[in-house]
This record gives structure tokens, C-alpha cells and sequence, in this order.
């Protein structure tokens, strides 16, 4: 780092090669030093203590190594993994270009890892060993022949993927935050920083998303309480910069096509990154009462003063150039494509703050008032829920608003079935008994915003058709493939879509808890529970109480259920094993809960969640949404444009804004 | 400056309608802390309020009866008898010596009757990966009372 700065001041090309060499160098040896550590894990090697509490002899491999991570030290060495492996690829992949940029992004980065590097070698090192002071003195004889064993709540291959998809999106976001600042120290002329980072961004943002939809999928099939977010701290800490991320995938259209919003972007993108730090210090230290919270930790002061540093380097950063973020343009209109995407950003921001503030409730409040006050699901739920609404409904209405000003006419045309239809759903809905509120709501916008999105396939893929005679089928893959960004955007938003048809199920969530001795039944909406039988079965590394249920569904026999409840005699802990039959239109979710205090009978406790796997189809839709539109356009765009620029005589035809948006693209 | 005008009507409209829905969810659900040393001696405002308290599972002391599952926490010196009466099965986390957190209502006999428990084991840092998101034992633990 320290070098790069004397790059930066110098401008020799010698020192510009050099710091970048030791960028990659940084890299390689935190790779190295990742690999030990798998190593240390693959061979058992119970000396070390970090190993010796989170593995154990009877683990499988693939488990081992998902041991790397699940504890305080290996998770933030893990962390500069990943981080060195986005590092080496934006140095890799510019090295020798944007010779201006470039050595400020490389003292940026190498800030960020100075300090995660900082944490693991003198705060909390993962290769302590044990009788070395920070190691766990407590630490017993016989855990440390065969060690303590993961968590059994990780034993869960969703949960090895989890996290590094996370901490994949976590540290991505400092690859967009490093080119803010240093196009912003380095006065680093227009837009070109936003080029060069919307593929990193979308990476980043597509992991984010990966891993939150993954944390609610693990929450929702492990954890066993029915359902798959509950508003905790540490669900709060993922979502918070996904919040901002989105925010900042959007607006940085703004500034692409019309030059506005530089200093909201800049920002934007600084609180991203905190964000992200904060969420990881959130989860580490003590600062919010959750039961993760209950250890203080030493990294906490670390942290603190790090997001101090940041903080106090992007505002004077920011103070000293500002007037190189001057906007272009000012808003023309309210029926705008610029208006929703300022309204977008403002309702996730306002989104974002409210669940911040949610989160830090008790922090404040002991502040103010001497007392902590913690805030529940309630709060989160009646503010987020119209903020998600009037998201999903500026998802319909802004991608086919023109830029500087709609006309009615091209309202009319763009959204008046979609509208229409949109409505007539909800009467029908509301005619065939439905008396939610919010509900109803989530289903007009649904059927509106659908239709929205087909249309503008359909649209596109008509004029293609009408130019090359193939089929509409055809038109349709070739116009997203001519455009990928945009029709990915869509596709995109249609994942959003399912997501909010999955959500809207849960104002139905119904359950049930029973004793249930062997042979007796429970019903459950249009499902009858036999219980058919009880075992006990040791297994390698736990011991297992497994019903047997034989599920009927309206009379018919559907399929068996077997919930489970794991025991792990290595570290005494159990773990719950969820039984699910899911269709599209609703998961039965059994749970076996133990046993009865009084007759130790098996206490079974169903769910019924309509609609849940909506939520996970919509993840999957968004995820493969956002790979496409990572996929580089395909080159007919330039006849595309000839296509459709006669035909788009007014704003208003949807493909016009292409050509403004050719006119940004490098 | 008229277009300017119109959105900021918009955006004081979205604020303050989200401001007021965040106060009664607020209202509707917040709940204060208190040590197990603080719960004797609040006043009568404060003891209908709805209460968290935090502290160790005292060892032997859980008792399954029919309905509600009784026992001791305790925390620097001071031990609280705590009902629990919530309809959710405990958490897999929750035994003898675990660190927990109980929510619910302070009865004027001394004894907390409590609705949602949490808990963790004391022994080992448990967040573990999933503690950048949906987390290891906490929202799971936290289930009760939330179906």
C-alpha cells in the first residue's frame, strides 16, 4: 500500500508495476496461507485450536472444510480470500490500462486487506496453537483428541455454500467502492469508473442476492420454526447492503445516461461498503443483544476504528472534490424514467434505514433512555411490507418510462392493459375471498408487472421478427441476447415478482402441534398425518429419533415424511432435521419436536406455508437474470438500432432509449 | 422548480406515512431490557411492559410439566424463576448451564412468565458462518412465539 501511495505521488511506472506486483503477491500468500489452513483441517491436525473446536474426526471431508470458515478466525481470514481473489482479478484484468486509476484502486484495496490482514495475524489468528495465549485454555483433554465437532446446525450442505456466497457478495461490493474513491482522489474524468465497475457490481449484487436467498432457504429447512426470515440482527447485517446495492445498480443509470446523481452515487457506494463492514462487525461483537452477541469479542474496537477510517477517508475524499460531481441534467418530470429511479432509491434507502434502525433499536435507546428497547417482527413487517409493494410496483411502471418526460399517450399505451388486467385480478381475487389487504395488493401489482415485462418482450421481439422473418420464439432469445443487460434486467424483476408471490403465501402460514403416540393422526388443511412408526438409530457421528409419517393428501397417499432430531454426543448439541413435502402451492412442513414431558410421547408440530417455493424459483429466476445480463451483448445491436429509430418516433417506444444508451458504452 | 416541488410532496408523503407505520409497529412490539437485578425493583409502569431478561440456565433446575416448561436463570448473583408457556417447541440449544434470553411479562409474585426463549451454548462461540445472515442457532432459537 505504502508503496502505491509513492506510485500515485511520483507517477513512476516503475513504482506503478511494483505496487501492483505486490497487490498480486498479497494475494498469493493469503491464498497460501488459506491453504494451510485446509490442510490443518483435512489432516485433523487437533493441535491447532481452531481446528480442534470446529472439526472433528467423524466428519466427513466435505464438512471439514466447510470448518474453515465457521468460526470467528477462520471466517475472517476467509473473508481476505475472497477479497484477494476479486483483488487479483480486477488487477489482473486491468493491469497495464487506465494507468491514472488504477494505482488509487490498488491503495484502496490494499487498505481494505491491511486491515482484515491485521485482525487474523494479531487479534484473532486461526493458527493458534494450543498453550499459546488466545488459544481456548479451557479447552478439554478429550475434545482435543477428536475435536469438538462442527455446529450440528452447519451440518447442512446448503450451509457450505452459504457463506462463501455471502462473503463473496460482502467483499465484492469493495470492488465498485475502491473505483469510487479513487476516480474520486484521483479526479478521474466522467463516468468511465462506472463502466469499468457495473460487471463487478452485478457480480457482487448477484452473490449477495445467491447467499440471502440460500440464508433463508437454510433458515427455513434447518432451523425448524416454519419460516424463513425473522427479522434477526444477523438476517438484518445480509440484507442492509443488498439494500444499497440495488440501490446503486440503479442509479448508476442515472448518471451513465444522463450525468446526474454523482454525489448520491459516490455515497451510495461509500454506505454499501460500510454496510458491509458493519454487517460483518455486527455479527462478531457485541453490539445488538442477539444470541449471537452473547461473547464480546476482541475484534470489536478493530472494527469500529476501521469503519471510522472509511468513513473519515470517503467524506474528506468527498469534501475536497466535490465539485467534480456536479450534475449534467435536473429533473424534467415526474413521469419519468429518472423520477422512479430517484423514488427507487429513496424507498430502498428509507427501507434500509428503517431496518437499520430496527436492528439498532437497543443501542440507541440505551442511549437516550438508560434502557435497552428492542423492536420485533411487528415493526419490520408493517413498514417494509408497503415499501416492498411500491418497489415492486415502480419495478412495473419504471424500466418503460422514457428518460426526461412520458407523455399520457405512451402511458396509456404501455401500461394500460398490464393495468387493466392487473385489477381485474384483484376484483377476482377479492371475489373468490380474499380480504387481505396487502395481499390483494401484491396480487394486482404481480399480474401488472408481469404483463409489463411480457409486453416488452413481446415488443422487441416483434420488430426482430417483422426485420428477419424468424419466429417469435427466436426473436425473443435473439433480442435478449442483443441487449442483454436490459432483458436481464427484466428477467430479473420477474424473479422479484415470484419472490413477492412467495411472500404474499405467508399471510396464510397455519399450524399445528400435537402429542402423537404411534398410530395416531393429525389433520392439517388437506392433509391427514399418520404417524407410523418411531425409531432410534445410532449413526457415525450423532444418534437419530426419526418418526415416520405417512402424509395424505385429500385421501390419497402422497408421500412419507421422516422428521429427525440429531444428537451429537462429541459436543452434547442437537439438531432438529425438518421433514418438507413442497408444491408449488404450498409446503407441508413437519417437525418432530421431542418428546412429551408427562408420557414421552413424540411431539410432532406441522406447518402449512402456501406458496413458499415461489420465494426459492424467484431466487433462482433472479440469480439467472443477473447472469445474463453479465453476458456481453452480441453484435447486431447497430442494425437493431436502425431497426427500431424510425419506428420509435417519440420517446415513448419502448426500445427508444437504446440509442441514449448506446451513447454511454464504451 | 414545479417538478421539483410535486417530488418532494412524493417523497414527504412516503416519509411521513412510513414514519407513522414504523411507530406503531414500535408501539406494537417493543420490548425493554432488564437485568435480573433491575426486575425487582421496577415500578408498576414498568412491570406491565413487556420485558426481555438475559442470564444463565441455572444447572438442574428444568422442570417439563404439562404446558410449560419451568426454570431458574440466573446472572451476577441474582437467580429469576421463569415460566415458560409458549407454544413453540424450546430450542435444540436450550439446557443446563446455556446463556438465554427470555422474553415475556414480569408477574407480581416474582416469577416471569415468558412467551419466547432464546438460547445459546455457553461454552463455544456458536455464530459460526451463518452469522452474516440468517444465522446459526439464533433464529432458530428465537422460533418461539413467532409462528
Amino acid at each position: 500500500m505504502g508503496g502505491g501511495i509513492a506510485a500515485i505521488v511520483t507517477r513512476r511506472p516503475l513504482l506503478i508495476k511494483s505496487a501492483r506486483n505486490a497487490g498480486f503477491a498479497v494475494c498469493v500468500l493469503i491464498w497460501l496461507s488459506i491453504s494451510s489452513l485446509a490442510y490443518l483441517f483435512v489432516t485433523d491436525n487437533f493441535s491447532v485450536a481452531y481446528v480442534a473446536e470446529h472439526s472433528n474426526k467423524t466428519q466427513p471431508l466435505f464438512f471439514k472444510f466447510a470448518a474453515i470458515w465457521s468460526g470467528q478466525e477462520g471466517s475472517l481470514l476467509f473473508w481476505s480470500f475472497i477479497l484477494s481473489i476479486y483483488v487479483f482479478s480486477v488487477l489482473f484484468t486491468y493491469r497495464g490500462k487506465h494507468p491514472e486509476l488504477m494505482p488509487y484502486v490498488g491503495v484502496v484495496t490494499a487498505g481494505v486487506q491491511l486491515f482484515f490482514l491485521m485482525i487474523s495475524n494479531f487479534v484473532v489468528n486461526p493458527f493458534n496453537v494450543f498453550g499459546s495465549p488466545g488459544a481456548g485454555a479451557a479447552m478439554n483433554f478429550v475434545a482435543r483428541a477428536d475435536g469438538r465437532g462442527l455446529n450440528p446446525l452447519l451440518e447442512y450442505t446448503e450451509m457450505v455454500i452459504h457463506p462463501p456466497m455471502l462473503y463473496s457478495g460482502y467483499t465484492g461490493f469493495t470492488i465498485p467502492f475502491a473505483f469510487a474513491l479513487a476516480a474520486l482522489l484521483g479526479r478521474y474524468p466522467g463516468e468511465k469508473w462506472i463502466h469499468l465497475t457495473r460487471r463487478w457490481t452485478m457480480i457482487a449484487w448477484c452473490f449477495q442476492s445467491i447467499g440471502v436467498i440460500l440464508g433463508m432457504h437454510w433458515a427455513y429447512v434447518v432451523l425448524g420454526w416454519g419460516g424463513y426470515w425473522g427479522w434477526d440482527p444477523v438476517e438484518n447485517a445480509s440484507i442492509l447492503p443488498w439494500l444499497t446495492g440495488t440501490a446503486f445498480l440503479h442509479s448508476v443509470m442515472m448518471q451513465e445516461k444522463r450525468g446526474m446523481m454523482r454525489v448520491w452515487n459516490v455515497w451510495l457506494v461509500f454506505v454499501t461498503f460500510l454496510l458491509t463492514i458493519f454487517g460483518t462487525t455486527m455479527t462478531r461483537t457485541g453490539l445488538v443483544s442477539s444470541v449471537h452477541a452473547f461473547a464480546q469479542s476482541p475484534v470489536e474496537p478493530w472494527f469500529y476504528a476501521f469503519i471510522g477510517i472509511v468513513f473519515v477517508v470517503c467524506f474528506t475524499a468527498y469534501w475536497r472534490n466535490r465539485d467534480y460531481l456536479r450534475s449534467d441534467n435536473q429533473l424534467d418530470s415526474l413521469a419519468s424514467r429518472e423520477s422512479s429511479f430517484l423514488f427507487n432509491n429513496l424507498i430502498l434507502l428509507v427501507a434500509c434505514i428503517a431496518v437499520l434502525s430496527g436492528t439498532l433499536f437497543p443501542v440507541f435507546s440505551r442511549w437516550v433512555q438508560g434502557t435497552q428497547i428492542s423492536v420485533g417482527a411487528p415493526f419490520f413487517n408493517k413498514v417494509n411490507i408497503p415499501i416492498g409493494l411500491f418497489l415492486l410496483f415502480l419495478t412495473g411502471v419504471g424500466p418503460l418510462l422514457a428518460w426526461r418526460k412520458t407523455s399520457v399517450e405512451s402511458l396509456k399505451r404501455n401500461f394500460g392493459w398490464p393495468a387493466l388486467l392487473g385489477i381485474v385480478a384483484g376484483i377476482a381475487g377479492v371475489a373468490l375471498g380474499l380480504r387481505n389487504f396487502y395481499v390483494t395488493v401484491c396480487l394486482i401489482l404481480c399480474v401488472f408487472v408481469t404483463l409489463t415485462i411480457l409486453q416488452e418482450f413481446f415488443r422487441g421481439a416483434r420488430v426482430i421478427s417483422a426485420r428477419t422473418g424468424s419466429n417469435i420464439i427466436s426473436s425473443v432469445v435473439q433480442l435478449t441476447l442483443r441487449n442483454t443487460r436490459r432483458y436481464g434486467g427484466y428477467v430479473v424483476h420477474f424473479g422479484i415478482v415470484l419472490i413477492f408471490i412467495g411472500f404474499s403465501g405467508s399471510a396464510f402460514n397455519q399450524d399445528k402441534q400435537m402429542d402423537m403416540p404411534v398410530g395416531a393422526q393429525m389433520e392439517i388443511g388437506p392433509y391427514k398425518l399418520v404417524h407410523q412408526s418411531f425409531d432410534s438409530i445410532p449413526e457415525t457421528n450423532y444418534t437419530s429419533e426419526k418418526a415416520t409419517i405417512a402424509v395424505d393428501h385429500n385421501g390419497e397417499q402422497t408421500i412419507m415424511l421422516y422428521p429427525e432430531r440429531r444428537f451429537y454426543p462429541s459436543n452434547e448439541e442437537s439438531g432438529t432435521m425438518v421433514a418438507v413435502y413442497s408444491t408449488l402451492k404450498e409446503d407441508l412442513y413437519v417437525v418432530y419436536a421431542g418428546r412429551s414431558p408427562d408420557t414421552q410421547v413424540p411431539v410432532i408440530h406441522a406447518y402449512l406455508n402456501p406458496l413458499v417455493k415461489w420465494v426459492w424459483l424467484g431466487g433462482i429466476v433472479v440469480v439467472l437474470g443477473t447472469i445474463l445480463a453479465l453476458v456481453p451483448n452480441q453484435q447486431p445491436v447497430l442494425a437493431f438500432n436502425r431497426a427500431t429509430e424510425p419506428i420509435a418516433a417519440g420517446p415513448e417506444q419502448s426500445p427508444a432509449p437504446l440509442p441514449i444508451e448506446r451513447r454511454g458504452e464504451p | 422548480m414545479q417538478v421539483k416541488a410535486k417530488f418532494g410532496v412524493g417523497v414527504g408523503i412516503i416519509v411521513v406515512s412510513l414514519s407513522a407505520l414504523a411507530w406503531m409497529g414500535a408501539r406494537e412490539s417493543k420490548t425493554y431490557y432488564h437485568t435480573v437485578a433491575e426486575l425487582s425493583s421496577l415500578d408498576a409502569t414498568a412491570q406491565r411492559q413487556r420485558i426481555r431478561v438475559g442470564g444463565d440456565v441455572e444447572a438442574g433446575s428444568i422442570q417439563h410439566l404439562t404446558g410449560r416448561v419451568d426454570f431458574v436463570i440466573k446472572a451476577e448473583g441474582h437467580s429469576l424463576p421463569v415460566s415458560y408457556v409458549g407454544h413453540d417447541p424450546l430450542p435444540d440449544t436450550f439446557k443446563d448451564g446455556a446463556q438465554c434470553l427470555v422474553e415475556g411479562r414480569a408477574m407480581p409474585d416474582g416469577r416471569f412468565v415468558a412467551e419466547q426463549v432464546q438460547a445459546k451454548c455457553a461454552s463455544k462461540y456458536e455464530a459460526a458462518p451463518g452469522q452474516d445472515s440468517t444465522s446459526a442457532p439464533q433464529p432458530g432459537t428465537t422460533a418461539t412465539g413467532r409462528s
